[in-house]
Order: C-alpha cells, then structure tokens, then sequence
C-alpha cells in the first residue's frame, strides 16, 4: 500500500433490493483519517451504502477496495476477517440485548479474535472508558438510556481496533438531549484520527468535522464538496436546499 | 410391493372408512358442543358475577390440568358408580366420548375467547351502551363478533387437536378410526403397514380441516380488523 | 362397611403403588422434553436461516408429526417400527423396542415438532439488526446463531416452554397403552382389581393436577432467574 491509496476505495457499485435500484453506480475514496459525511433524505441509500462497504450486503456491480485489496474476491473466511476491520454503529444501537454493556463490548473479542477473557476484559473496559461508561460496565441494554446504548455500542466497534468506522445515522434514534454525548465522542474520534464515513442529518456538527459532504438522492450522488464550499453563502447546492428544508423541521441551525 | 397395495385396498381402507364416519361422529358434536360451551364459559369468565366467573375458572383449571385419558376414563368408567338419589348415569362409548372430548376441548375454547374478549377495547362496549344497547345485548352483538374473529386461530387449532385426540375413543371400545386400525392389526399381525395408513387417515382429515378453518377465517375477515392481536 | 369409607380404604391403601408411577410418569416427560429440545432447536434454526429445500424437509416434519395422534403413534411405533428395528442385533443394546423407549421416541419426537415451532417464533421475534450486528464484528452465522440468536431466543420461548410441558405431561398418560407404568397405568390395573374406578380416577386426576401445577411454577422461578434485568418489556412474545 503506498501512501497515495485511499483507506476505501468504492467503485461503481450497484445494489438492487426488492426489485428496486437503491444503489446507483455510487462510487467514493476515503483517504486515511479523513471522515466522509453521507447526507440527503431518507430512502436516499446511505444506509444501504454503508452495508454494502462491510458486505452485510453484497453490491450486485461495482468494486469495493480496503487497503487496495479486492473485497469482492475475498472468499468467505477472507471476509469474515475483513469485516474485523470495518466496525458499524447502526441507528437503532442493536446492542446484543441479553449482555451486559461490558459483554456486549467483550463478546467478539473472546468469540471472533479468540482472545483471552481477562485480555478481553481489561480491553473491554478501556473502549468504556473511553466512551465514559465505565460505571455502567454492568449494566443491560435495556437499563441504558439511548445516549448510552450508542456510546456502547461506539466501544463495542472500536474494540476490534477498525481501520474503517461506519456510522448509520447514530443520532437518529436518540432523544434531542442525549444526540450531545454521542456527537462528543464522535468528536473525539475524528480529532484522534479515526478514519470514519458517516451518514447523518446532524449537518452543522459534522460541518466542522467532514473533510466531504457527499449528498445522495435516490441512489445516487448528486453532489459533493467540502462542507463550507455546499454550505457556503450564495451558493444553490441541492445541500443547501436539504439543508434548509431540515432546519424547518427541527430547527437546527446549519450555518 | 402388490400383496402389500392389494392388503391395504381390500382390508384395511373398506374398514378405516366405517372407522372414519364414526370418527367424523364423534368429532363434529363434540367439536361444536366445545366452541359452545367455550364461548359460554370464556363470556363468563370475563363478564359473568364473580361467583359464576370463579366457578368458570374453576371449571376450566380442573380440565386442562388433567389428562383427557382420565377424563374419558371417568365419564366412562366411575361415572355409573355415581348415585344421585338412587339413580345412575350409565354412558354408552360414544356418549362418553363426546362428553369427555366436548368438555375438555370447551375448557380450551374459552381461554381463547376469554384472551379474544380482553382484546376488545373498553370503547365497544362503552359506544354500545350509549346507543341503548343492554349490557347482554352489548355483549352479544358487539363485543361477542369482534372478540370471536380474534379467537378464530386459537379455536380452529383447539379443533384440530380434538381431531387428534379423538383417536382416544378406541380406549374405551369405540370402533373409530384408531379403534378399526387396532383391530385390523391385531388380527394380521402388520402393525407397521396399518398404523401408517391409519396416520395418513389422520393427516388428511387435519389437512382438510385446517384448510377449511382457514377458508373460515378469511370468508369472516374484516378489512383492517388486525386477526391476530397486534395490542 | 359402608361405599364411602370402602372407597377412602381402597384408595389410601393403593396410594403407594399409584404415586410410584410418578417416577415413570417424570422420567417419561424429562426424556421426551430433552428429545425434544435438543431436536427441535436445530429444527428451528434450520427453518429460521436454511434454504429452501431443507425448510421444506422440517416444514414435512412438522406436519407429519403434528397431524398424526400420539396414540397412533405409540401403537405405530411400539408394535411396528421400533419391534422391527429392535430385531436387529445391532440395535439390540439401544433396547428400542421397550415400551418405555417407545414412549419417549414417540413423545419426544412430537414434541421436537412442537418445541421446533417455539423456537422458531422466538428466532423471529427477535430484531433483524442482533444478526446483522453480529455479522459485522465479524462473526460467523454459526458463532452469532449460538452466542446471539439463541441465548435470547430460548428466553423468550420458556413461557411457551412451560405449556409445551403440560401438554406433554398430559400426552404422557397415553403411554399406558403400551404397558409403561406410569400413574394412569397403575390406576387403572387397581380400579379393575377393586372396582373402585371414581376415587381412584379422581386421584389420578389430581396427581397429574398437582405435576402440572410445580412443573408450571418451577419453570416460572426459572423463567424469573434467566429474566435479563429491563428486558421484559420489549421481550414479550
């Protein structure tokens, strides 16, 4: 790998579900460290895109490369220890609802990397520590608020020490006072250089983060910039005109 | 491979279809005494006085606790032993046999249109009653309707298996289905062969059976009225 | 001696002998249930996550064993299949063609149908996302089916479990057909040497009330002990 090889590199890919084209020959480089930021309407593909970059989904065209190696080749032990390296946060958290927030963190240490369990505890509490959660260690899923449940959810990825972190709207399910904790360890991730691609709506945070705005309607990419060139004054992106249509809504604030 | 074709044409299927119409005699009685005495007993237990809804519950914890083979076996057997001023009932297999199968499968049915009654939001009742409808009346026109369509898988199924279970007639002498079968295969010593056939006898009528409740359950369909309890 | 007193007598004194059934009547449901369960969890996962050839193989084993009765069952697999199997000398130490191995294969293997069934609606209740998150911290279908699915899904599907144990309990009176010596079998051998059938029937009966009654509560206590701590709420099936 030379330095000039992006992380990622997706190429043209194409993905149908149910009959329907949700994937529109959508292609995207994340260089190292960088965080790319997917926005647009819901139904736009960001959350099929992200899947298909770890393969949960399989693309039916198209290439994707991590560290320039062919993922579509990989055979499927090859990908199993491919997706070691991509970890995801998903909107709705899916924290394995039976663990405790130190297992769940714990659980594909032990049962993916063979570690032992003492290693995988000690590694386990750092990740919490990290997301400051450690005093919540014990505790279930279902005793966690939102907030909570995704910065788990955050150690639980970063646990597997990804090159590639996959963010599907992980604000989305929260109430509007626990989207703050989640958006700061975020923060810190991005400032500690984790190489990230996010789809969100929160547009004025992840303004100041994104290095790419890449803006997706129906399939597609329809446009993409640095964030202050789509957001910039007296520009008509289609960004924008997300943009304001989400302030209406929520009255968010995306200058 | 042809005796054993030639065995099973001209002995036992002749015999199993005189079993099967004594089956069919015992299961459609007892099947609609059971949704009667089911849709009583459920009503009861959610709208009856509380004694009479104890007393229900009663009814219903005592026949579901206890195997059916004990029930049959007490309606025909220790039932005659009973005297009620000097006077005792003697059932025949078959009256037995219904009775038993009846009253067991109507002490399931209720669970079904006791769960399909609470279903049923206050406001139905409530609207009844605002219109004029006596609590009876409100209860049997209104709620009774909505509740049953909701009650219909659980009852079909509760059918189902009196359709199984009514294979426990042959215990006490009954020449059904299962009773035809064992007789067939004491006498010829093929219990394998027979057997089989007797369980295809079995799997056909269920087959049928749910396909029929099922052709029920769509002809009662309401549009947007969820069957299975979505609360 | 008057009816009364010559009913009490004749039920107190074949007390013992009726209640030794129940350690026939137990061993027959502990074996059938653990038949059953350790057939019909894989008969689940293989209907939740398999193709559609070996889908259609369980959904054939369902209905077969579903739709024919327990007692023709018995009388098939005792005085047929398992008479012929046993007359192999190869067989012969398996003892498949005891009443009491009939019994549990025949309410074992009905109860595989059954329990396959549970299982299979617990799998499904459960979130698409456990799978799909499981998958992409790398784990295989296997290692996410057994540490993931299933952890959750056999929770969920004791509530279930429990009726499953009534029924069978109750089924498993039928193995007095075939001569094991459970409850029904010994009270029915004492009602025809006393003619004494009503208390002793009703005996019968509350012996299997009262089984049914602390298995129900003791898979409740169970139920209680693996209860994940706020999970109840959304784990309802």
């Amino acid at each position: 790998m030379t330095a000039q090889t992006p992380l990622l590199r997706v190429e043209n890919i194409v993905k149908h579900l149910g009959g329907h084209r949700i994937l529109d020959d959508v292609s995207l480089n994340v260089p190292k460290g960088r965080l790319k930021v997917l926005i647009g309407p819901s139904g736009a593909g960001k959350s099929t895109f992200l899947q298909c970059v770890n393969f949960l989904l399989p693309p039916d065209e198209g290439k994707i490369f991590l560290e320039g190696r062919e993922i579509n080749g990989a055979s499927k032990k090859e990908l199993l220890g491919l997706r070691q390296h991509v970890g995801m946060i998903f909107q709705d958290f899916n924290l394995f609802d039976h663990l405790t927030a130190l297992e769940n963190v714990r659980i594909a240490l032990i049962k993916v990397k063979r570690m032992q369990k003492r290693e995988a505890t000690e590694r386990a509490m750092d990740e919490l520590q990290r997301v400051g959660l450690v005093d919540k260690a014990g505790l279930y899923p279902a005793q966690l608020s939102g907030g909570q449940k995704q910065r788990v959810s955050v150690a639980r990825a970063l646990a597997m020490d990804p090159k590639l972190l996959l963010l599907d709207e992980p604000t989305s399910a929260l109430d509007p006072e626990l989207i703050g904790e989640v958006l700061a360890v975020i923060r810190e991730l991005a400032k500690a250089g984790m190489t990230m691609i996010m789809a969100t709506h929160q547009i004025s945070f992840s303004a100041s983060l994104a290095d790419e705005f890449v803006f997706m309607e129906q399939g597609r990419i329809v446009e993409r910039g640095a964030p202050s060139e789509l957001l910039g004054k007296g520009r008509a992106s289609r960004t924008q005109a997300f943009c304001a249509k989400l302030n209406e809504l929520t009255g968010e604030n995306a200058e | 491979m042809n005796e054993f074709f030639d065995f099973i044409m001209a002995r036992v299927v002749p015999a199993l279809n005189t079993g099967l119409w004594v089956s069919v005699q015992i299961i459609v009685p007892a099947a609609l005494l059971g949704v009667a005495i089911g849709v009583t007993a459920g009503t009861l237990r959610v709208y009856g006085a509380k004694p009479l809804a104890k007393a229900m519950n009663f009814y219903v914890s005592l026949f579901r606790g206890t195997p059916l083979v004990v029930q049959l076996y007490f309606w025909y057997f220790a039932l005659p032993y009973i005297s009620i001023g000097g006077f005792n009932i003697v059932l025949s297999p078959m009256m037995a046999s219904i009775v038993a199968f009846a009253l067991c499968s109507g002490a399931y049915q209720s669970e079904y249109i006791r769960g399909g009654l609470l279903s049923i939001k206050k406001g139905q009742l409530t609207a009844a009653q605002a219109l004029g409808f006596t609590p009876v009346r409100s209860v049997v026109s209104i709620v009774l309707p909505q509740a049953f369509r909701r009650a219909l898988p659980g009852c079909g199924n509760e059918i189902i298996y009196l359709i199984k279970y009514s294979s426990l007639a042959s215990i006490i002498t009954v020449n059904e289905l299962t009773g035809v079968g064992r007789g067939i295969a004491k006498a010829t010593w093929k219990n394998t062969e027979v057997f089989m056939v007797v369980g295809v006898y079995y799997l056909i009528l269920v087959t049928v059976a749910s396909f029929i409740l099922k052709q029920l359950e769509n002809r009662l369909c309401i549009p947007g009225f969820d069957s299975n309890r979505s609360s | 001696m008057d009816g009364i007193t010559l009913a009490l007598t004749a039920s107190w004194e074949a007390l013992p002998y009726i209640l030794g059934g129940v350690w026939w009547t137990l061993a027959l449901i502990i074996c059938a249930m653990g038949l059953g369960f350790v057939m019909g969890v894989p008969l689940a996962v293989t209907h939740v996550y398999a193709n559609g050839f070996f889908r259609r193989l369980v959904g054939l084993y369902v209905w077969l064993f579903r739709g024919i009765p327990i007692l023709v069952q018995l009388y098939l697999f005792y005085f047929g299949i398992l008479a012929w199997l046993g007359s192999f000398s190869l067989l012969a130490p398996l003892n498949l063609d005891s009443a009491f191995s009939a019994a549990v294969i025949v309410l074992g293997l009905t109860s595989a149908a059954y329990q396959s069934q549970i299982f299979r609606g617990a799998i499904q209740s459960l979130p698409q996302g456990q799978l799909k998150a499981a998958r992409a911290l790398g784990m295989t279908d296997t290692q996410a089916i057994v540490s993931i699915i299933l952890p959750q899904a056999l929770r969920l599907a004791i509530p279930a479990w429990s009726n499953e144990y009534s029924i069978l309990l109750k089924d498993s009176a039928l193995a007095f057909v075939i001569g094991v010596l459970e409850v029904m079998s010994r009270t029915r051998s004492v009602a025809a040497t006393t003619h004494q059938p009503l208390p002793l029937s009703i005996l019968a009966g509350l012996i299997f009330f009262a089984l049914t009654w602390v298995g129900i509560k003791a898979l409740k206590k169970l139920e209680d002990k693996v209860r994940i701590a706020g999970y109840s709420q959304q784990g309802s099936l």
